[in-house]
């Protein structure tokens, strides 16, 4: 029991962060259909800038806390500026253009952020600096640390300040508008250029927060790290329904959670020797011995089966509303 | 696809500038010796992009400082001075590329290669190789599969998994004494190579493992594995991995309040190990195929640092004498042509900066001795060598070489 309490708080942990990267790529595409495939290289930024920000304070003996807020307080301003940055640049001249061209421009701005990333901070795996000291509390038999704690506090309190936003604010209600008609959001005097902006600097500090988060969380950092995680955070933006934002959110989370939950049993459940049937019959079996069909390394392998199922039996997703195309 | 072309322009501007750091010393030779050069190409493999970037530069150092003290010696071969080039690939870890990359150096017409780092980039790359006739030595792939294809311009001059495994296995079993032990690997031709040598080894000496649990060479999140192990409580661990999988492994498991002792192979045996993973590192236990770095040769580490500014990290001692028996060997029979030195590389006897050198039958190195490391207060310091069969402690082992 205390096993499979920590696969669940693995998960939620893995999956909250997920969640977070999640809506970055679905509030863009709520709004302008666009999968921005360069989001996940935003994440891996704001954890490098938060990385220099925070190996640069600790010389000072500042408070550890206070190092790295002022770490994440300047990877998420810098990373709002890839946002506002690659809108401008990247994706509003091709905003009438055919569905293909932006997509495919945004592989490259994605390529190009790597690559940046790669010159900057150098190819090598960099420790991502821990220094508030960790402690792990055990809950039932589960280990819960302080950072695993602070993730589930930070993203969920993030989600709740984005519904506000998105449900209680003049300038979420504009977003909400330009995802349903930007022609009439238009006539009804909303600036769309500004509030597609908007959404990509939203997106893109949550990102930042996501990144530091995830590098506090695994102590690693790599010019690499943004390409996985995005997939898999538009891997569940795709499981919750693209475009809609409780479903990322959800999707992030059940995400994390099956991922946990399957590397975890999914040896147990295919040991072809626990099958007093089958055992007679691999000579591997004998003495106690083994025999494992899948095992732990499919880990990854569960979050795109997981969009495969989706999109062959619920391609609108868990959450996601019927799309009509527009006319 | 365009991260890979982006990857190999890269590496292509990485051998550019390579290049033309050289060419005042080859100016400099041309001064002081006016008759016809004859240039020699030679090879070298590793991921030079990627989590263990670091660990491929270390090796490309190792064959570079080979290559430039004979551009200096000014080595005569078939009547002309030699002017030997390093040609330096990147394979990222990767079996397609170790395989793309090994074309490219055949194509190149190399005279001889240094590498690939890794077992599984040198496997897929070995028939290329073979079918051009061209003579490679690893100074790291130690899966044992990589010399039992019946290739004979196929060598290294480090350890076995096959020992390497036996090794560490024989010390956790003989010295620490575990009743239950898990083994964990990252499904690539190394660390399953290594994992299953452990294993068997363990179970030949009657202690219980558990069933293998794989992750991949770019897994970052062990949780959900080290959390199902902790449910069975296991004595030690053994992860069959690289540094940039390691860390996290190990870190993760004293997270979850695992108490086991964590081991690892060659892959995971430096320094990087406490950068990455801190104190979660104590006490780990883990092997290199050959004797510590710090065991080399006095004149290669001191012509090392002054060179590179650095410290050679694990394999530079073995890649400069693979390049340097690639040289010995051309040398010997007085010619660069694969077809002509490959017998003489068969039949060396050369001594380098880890020692003698000579091979067997298979290309593999012969009475190899591999040696068991534990990290101390962030320091891995040697703990025992292997050798035939036997676990000696270290201090007794230098006491002896020393002799």
């Amino acid at each position: 029991m205390d096993t499979f309490l920590q696969q669940i708080i693995n998960g939620l942990t893995a999956g909250s962060v997920y969640a977070v990267v999640a809506l970055g790529y679905t509030m863009v595409y709520g709004i302008i259909q666009l999968i921005n495939f360069a989001h996940g290289e935003v994440v891996m930024i704001g954890a490098m800038v938060a990385f220099t920000v925070i190996n640069a304070l600790v010389p000072y003996g500042l408070p550890p806390l206070v190092i790295v807020l002022i770490g994440a307080g300047c990877a998420v301003p810098m990373c709002m500026l890839v946002g506002y940055g690659m809108e401008r640049l990247a994706y509003r001249p091709l905003r009438h253009a055919p569905r293909l061209a932006p997509l495919i421009t945004a592989i490259g701005v994605s390529i190009i952020l790597q690559h940046l990333a790669l010159l900057i901070w150098s190819r090598n795996v960099l420790a991502f600096p821990q220094i508030i000291p960790s402690r792990t509390y055990m809950i039932g038999g589960a280990a819960i640390t302080t950072i695993q704690i602070a993730i589930l506090a930070i993203c969920f309190g993030l989600m709740a300040a984005l519904a506000i936003l998105i449900y209680r604010t003049p300038l979420g209600t504009a977003m909400r508008a330009t995802a349903q008609n930007p022609q009439v959001a238009g006539l009804m005097g909303i600036d769309i250029n500004r509030v597609i902006a908007a959404t990509f600097v939203i997106g893109a500090g949550l990102g930042a927060v996501a990144g530091v988060l995830y590098g506090s969380y695994y102590g690693l950092a790599q010019y690499t790290m943004g390409s996985i995680l995005g997939l898999k955070a538009f891997s569940a933006a795709v499981l919750g329904g693209i475009g809609n934002i409780p479903g990322a959110m959800l999707g992030g989370v059940l995400l994390g959670i099956v991922e946990a939950l399957g590397a975890g049993y999914i040896g147990d459940f295919t040991d072809l020797c626990q099958y007093s049937w089958l055992a007679g019959s691999i000579s591997d079996c004998e003495g106690g011995g083994h025999f494992v069909l899948f095992g732990s390394n499919y880990q990854d392998v569960f979050a795109f089966m997981v969009l495969i199922l989706v999109l062959v039996f619920r391609p609108k997703g868990l959450l996601g509303e019927v799309v009509r195309e527009r006319a | 696809m365009n991260t890979k072309l982006a990857f190999s322009l890269l590496a292509a501007a990485l051998v550019a500038a390579g290049c033309s750091k050289e060419t005042p010393q080859a100016k400099k030779d041309g001064g002081a010796a006016p008759q016809a050069a004859v240039e020699i190409k030679i090879g070298h493999v590793a991921p030079l992009t990627g989590g263990n970037a670091h660990l491929g530069k270390d090796n490309e150092n190792g064959a570079r400082l080979a290559i430039e003290e004979a551009n200096t010696a000014n080595i005569k071969i078939g009547g002309k001075t030699a002017k030997f080039t390093l040609v330096a690939e990147d394979d990222q870890e990767d079996p397609k590329v170790g395989a793309t990359v090994a074309q490219k150096l055949v194509d190149a017409k190399v005279a001889g290669v240094v590498g690939h780092l890794n077992s599984g980039t040198s496997i897929p790359a070995s028939p290329i190789y073979n079918q051009a006739g061209i003579p490679v030595i690893s100074g790291s792939a130690t899966n044992p599969k990589l010399t039992e294809q019946g290739f004979k311009n196929q060598f290294r001059d480090v350890g076995r998994d096959d020992q390497q495994g036996p090794a560490i296995a024989t010390y956790i079993a003989g010295v620490r004494k575990p009743k239950l032990v898990a083994i964990v690997d990252d499904a690539s031709a190394y660390g399953e190579g290594i994992a299953n040598e452990v294993e068997k080894t363990l179970k030949s000496v009657k202690v219980q493992v558990l069933p293998r649990e794989k992750g991949t060479n770019k897994t970052t999140d062990w949780k959900a594995v080290l959390t199902k192990l902790r449910g069975r409580n296991p004595d030690a661990v053994f992860y069959g991995g690289m540094t940039s999988t390691a860390a996290p492994l190990i870190k993760q498991g004293r997270e979850l309040g695992m108490k086991a002792v964590f081991s690892f192979g060659d892959g995971a045996c430096e320094g990087e190990m406490v950068k990455l993973a801190g104190e979660a590192t104590e006490g780990m236990l883990c092997s290199q195929a050959g004797i510590p770095v710090e065991a080399a040769s006095k004149k290669f580490l001191e012509a090392f640092k002054k060179r590179f500014n650095a410290d050679p990290i694990i394999y530079a001692p073995f890649t400069y004498d693979a390049a340097n028996l690639i040289i010995e060997a051309m040398k010997k029979a007085d010619s660069a042509d694969p077809a002509k030195y490959l017998p003489e590389l068969q039949k060396i006897a050369f001594t380098g900066a880890t020692g003698p050198i000579a091979f067997d039958d298979k290309g593999d190195r012969k009475d190899a001795e591999i040696t068991i490391f534990a990290m101390k207060k962030g320091k891995l310091e040697p703990a025992a060598v292997y050798k035939g069969g036997k676990v000696v402690p270290y201090q007794e082992f230098m006491k002896t070489a020393a002799k």
